[in-house]
């Protein structure tokens, strides 16, 4: 292809948060037609890049031109207008508001300013069928998953799907990590919407932690690092192995170390066990035992009922049937103080609405739980929880390495970490992890599936829920099949496992 | 996209309990407070029966007495529904009806050249504390508390005094009577009942109504989305500053006078009526309908405090804070249930 105008060019982009220099002097460019990969650690500045692109923050410096026409963007509202649609890093949509609204606020279908909620649900249903989403559109978003809400929030973005392109005239498409909680099958839908809007001539730039998806689906490919623009390459000219060396800096061997079943230490005597557990509308009721030390892997494909099953061992929803012993004793489970008491942690997959307090500190958000399991009265000392705190700081390279920084300024994948080290910081006995990786970079995601195996060797045990099955299978002693919020098989892990028949038993339900 | 879509097999919809259901439904507090409604008013009906609770006339005036409470309501439903609150509407009402009487009075102005200035008055000034909130990015709550003492400060200005109504164009219109078969409405409540119809349906049925619950259910996204929420966060204000001043209007119409003290801490009754109908004050989450019932509520509460004889006024207030208390954890346990 002879390079045409890029549709939209960036050059010098600075942008400077107090004490922060997030982006220094970057150049991004943008060509109709293309699927661009935007990649870099956590908090390289992709998501700043992007928000200063559609209004949400001011620019310091640098220029952007689309269409060849200088733009600046006082608001999203604005971008929106020019032709360019977004779907930020964390779902931002209205939970309160139908699937069906959301998809379509602020641009309903009206006749005479009157909207036309036929017409509008109608469309609706028929966007999310397309993307092969069976939901019903009129029940709020708060009822979905992140998963869901995710999709949601793509659907919105493209809108009118197959006419984008005239219609709407959607020139540039942006989605900043939209395949975090996605399963594979929504990856191959969103990935085949991609490519059609491609064919129409759209823009797409594209945020993903997954490299493998980057392969399968982009053309070119713009790196960052530190804030800093470290090259644009063509996939084709780049193989993983030298894009890896890009992102972080260094080449990087520890990731292999990870590469073969890790199947460590032997599991001890039972620790958590539950008969008959369930909840209607959940999960369907299941006996699961759980040894001291061991990791159990949760597959299954979105909505088959892993979070619902995590969430009854945390007392998070009341089960209606069944009982949990912990350590022979008979736990009521009626509420998470009962769990955190007998020694359960969660960390949940939403850290947006369930999990970290954005104006609160790092230190602060890192400490609250475990302040919590002491109860108020008695607070932890000082140095003590200064040196805990800067521990898993250091253990899971949360970046800026500062305490008081506030989380909610902290790029997603950093956020991420907080949540983890809160958790990790309880010691507890048994440590349920939901999607505990979700928009993790790559090296920082082998560091976290390390402390999971240490972790288990020193006697923690751990529940482990991830929509990619590599990772389960690469850390799981057990690995617990789910299908239709039903668990179906719980298999021992083993050489002879591998990830093509942990499938043919989510797709057929039975484990042969 | 449907090549691949057969092999879902894992459809998310959730397939909750009918009773899980009902109560996640945005509509269950409206229901109960209808029902609160339909209840009291039963006892009511049993227990004065022989004195004439029974006739049609008692429910119209629930209307008539409380037209002014209801447009109000109305205004502060948009606020809250936005996620807002709005402190200023006693205030704006108690001043409208200063600078009514003082035009119509005073001044010698038609009362038909005054209503249109009056409504002008409140939008300004509503309009001018949504624009404060939104640019200066200050809390709600302190900017209409500013608004609050300004308007009353205003009335003082005016005149220190309460000027009563003669005109009789104002005193035809007080009196005129819609006749409604059974009984018969003020040209207040019929006023009031057109603002509620036009709420309804600029809630529902307009884009900018739909824009006061986005922004009401997480403004950040809401502008993350592309709407515009630093614009309809204004204009709730502006509607909210018009329905008081409207409000205002009518309550002069009622009451035939302008009091510097007029409706004092209404903007609180306002608030209660809008939270006995069942929209969350966090925003987001609500019906202008709920609000009707809970305008009604305390109507019926002060009515029937009425028919009792034996009781002090006082009672509606106490009635009042019991009930805010108890609609306050309906929601309450109603949030928590959503939450998991
Ligand atoms: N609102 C803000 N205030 C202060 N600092 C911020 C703010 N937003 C981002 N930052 C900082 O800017 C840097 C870049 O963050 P950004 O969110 O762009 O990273 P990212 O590349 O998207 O990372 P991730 O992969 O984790 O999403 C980080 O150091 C972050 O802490
Ligand atoms: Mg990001």
């Amino acid at each position: 292809m002879a390079e045409p105008r890029p549709v939209l060019e960036m050059t010098g982009i600075v942008k400077e948060f107090p004490g922060v220099r997030a982006l220094s002097g970057v150049d991004f460019r943008l060509f109709p037609g293309e699927i661009h990969a935007l990649l870099g650690e956590n908090g390289a500045g992709k998501s700043t890049l992007i928000k200063v692109l559609t209004g949400v923050h001011s620019l310091d410096g640098g220029t952007i031109t689309l269409d060849g026409q200088s733009v600046r963007f006082a608001s999203p509202l604005q971008a929106q207008q020019a032709g360019i649609s977004t779907v930020y890093q964390e779902v931002n949509l209205c939970p309160n508001l139908s699937v069906a609204e959301n998809i379509f606020i602020g641009r309903e279908p009206t006749r005479a300013g009157r909207i036309q909620w036929k017409q509008l649900r109608r469309k609706a249903a028929e966007l999310v069928d397309r993307l092969g989403l069976d939901i019903d559109v009129t029940a709020p978003l708060s009822s979905y998953p992140l998963a869901v809400q995710q999709l949601v929030a793509i659907v919105r973005s493209v809108g009118t799907g197959d006419s984008v392109a005239e219609g709407s005239g959607t020139k540039v498409l942006i989605l900043d990590e939209p395949t975090s909680s996605l399963d594979r099958d929504e990856v191959l839908e969103l990935f085949a919407l991609m490519r059609r809007l491609k064919e129409q001539g759209v823009a797409i730039l594209f945020v993903s932690h997954f490299l493998d998806q980057i392969y399968e689906v982009c053309d070119r490919m713009t790196v960052l690092r530190n804030g800093t623009l470290v090259g644009e390459h063509m996939v084709s000219d780049l193989d993983q192995v030298g894009l890896v060396q890009l992102m972080i800096g260094k080449a990087l061997d520890q990731l292999e170390e990870l590469h073969d079943h890790q199947l460590h230490s032997g599991v001890g005597e039972p620790l958590l066990q539950a008969d008959g557990l369930g909840r209607t509308g959940g999960i369907a009721p299941f006996d699961l035992e759980i040894k001291k030390g061991e990791v159990i892997g949760l597959a299954g494909l979105l909505g088959s009922g892993r979070t619902e099953l995590a969430r009854l061992l945390f007392g998070a929803d009341q089960p209606d049937s069944g009982k949990v012993t912990i350590g022979g004793k008979q736990v009521s489970m009626s509420a998470p103080n009962d769990a955190i008491a007998a020694g359960v942690a969660f960390c949940s997959e939403n850290r947006k609405t369930e999990g970290l307090v954005p104006d609160l500190t790092v230190r602060e958000n890192i400490i609250l739980a475990l302040q919590a399991a002491r109860g108020w009265t008695r607070p932890i000392p000082v140095s003590q929880r200064d040196e805990l705190v800067a521990k898993y700081i250091k253990a899971l390279d949360i970046r800026p390495a500062n305490p008081e920084a506030r989380v909610g300024q902290l790029s997603g994948g950093n956020q991420q970490k907080v949540l983890l080290a809160r958790w990790l910081i309880t010691q507890p006995k048994l440590l349920i992890l939901d999607e505990p990786t979700r928009g993790i970079d790559i090296g920082a995601k082998a560091e976290i599936q390390k402390l999971v195996v240490s972790l288990s060797e020193d006697g923690m045990s751990v529940l482990y829920i991830a929509a990619e099955l590599e990772e389960v299978l690469r850390l799981s002693h057990t690995i617990g099949v789910l299908r239709d919020r039903r668990l179906v098989a719980q298999i021992a892990n083993g050489p002879e496992i591998t990830t093509s028949r942990i499938l043919e038993t989510i797709a057929s339900g039975e484990h042969q | 996209m449907s090549a691949t879509t057969q092999s879902r097999t894992a459809p998310d919809r959730r397939t909750t309990s009918k009773t899980a259901r009902l109560l996640g439904d945005r509509r269950l507090p409206v229901l109960v407070t209808a029902a609160l409604f339909l209840v009291m008013y039963i006892a009511g009906l049993s227990r004065y029966q022989n004195y004439g609770f029974a006739e049609p006339q008692v429910f119209m005036n629930l209307f008539i007495d409380n037209s002014y409470l209801l447009v109000a309501a109305v205004g502060a439903t948009f606020v809250i529904l936005s996620g807002g609150i709005d402190l200023s509407v006693g205030s704006v009402i108690g001043f409208t009806t200063m600078f009514t009487a003082w035009l119509v009075e005073r001044q010698g102005m038609p009362i038909l050249l005054v209503i249109p200035l009056a409504l002008a008055v409140g939008a300004v000034g509503g309009f001018l504390m949504g624009y404060v909130i939104q640019n200066f990015e200050i809390q709600p709550f302190i900017v209409t508390l500013a608004g609050l003492f300004l308007f009353r400060g205003l009335c003082l200005v005016i005149s220190k005094e309460s000027i009563s109504i003669t005109d009789s164009s104002v005193s035809s219109m007080a009196q005129a009577q819609v006749s409604l078969g059974a009984g018969f409405l003020s040209v207040g409540a019929i006023v009031a009942l057109v603002v509620l119809a036009a709420a309804f349906y600029v809630l529902h049925y307009t884009r900018f109504g739909r824009r006061v619950y986005a922004i009401g259910g997480n403004e950040q996204s809401a502008m993350l989305m592309g709407l515009p929420q630093g614009g309809t966060k204004i204009a709730v204000y502006t509607v909210s500053g018009f329905c008081s001043a409207l409000a205002g209007l009518l309550f002069t119409l009622y009451i035939q006078s302008g009091d510097p003290l007029h409706a004092t801490g209404m903007e609180l009754d306002a608030i209660a009526a809008v939270v006995i109908g069942g929209t969350l004050l966090t925003g987001g989450s609500g019906y202008v309908l709920g609000t009707v019932f809970g305008v009604l509520v305390l109507g019926l509460i002060k009515s029937i405090i009425q028919f009792e004889g034996t009781l002090s006024s006082w009672w509606t207030k106490i009635a009042t804070g019991v009930l805010l208390c108890a609609f306050i954890l309906i929601q309450r346990a109603m949030t928590a249930r959503k939450k998991t």
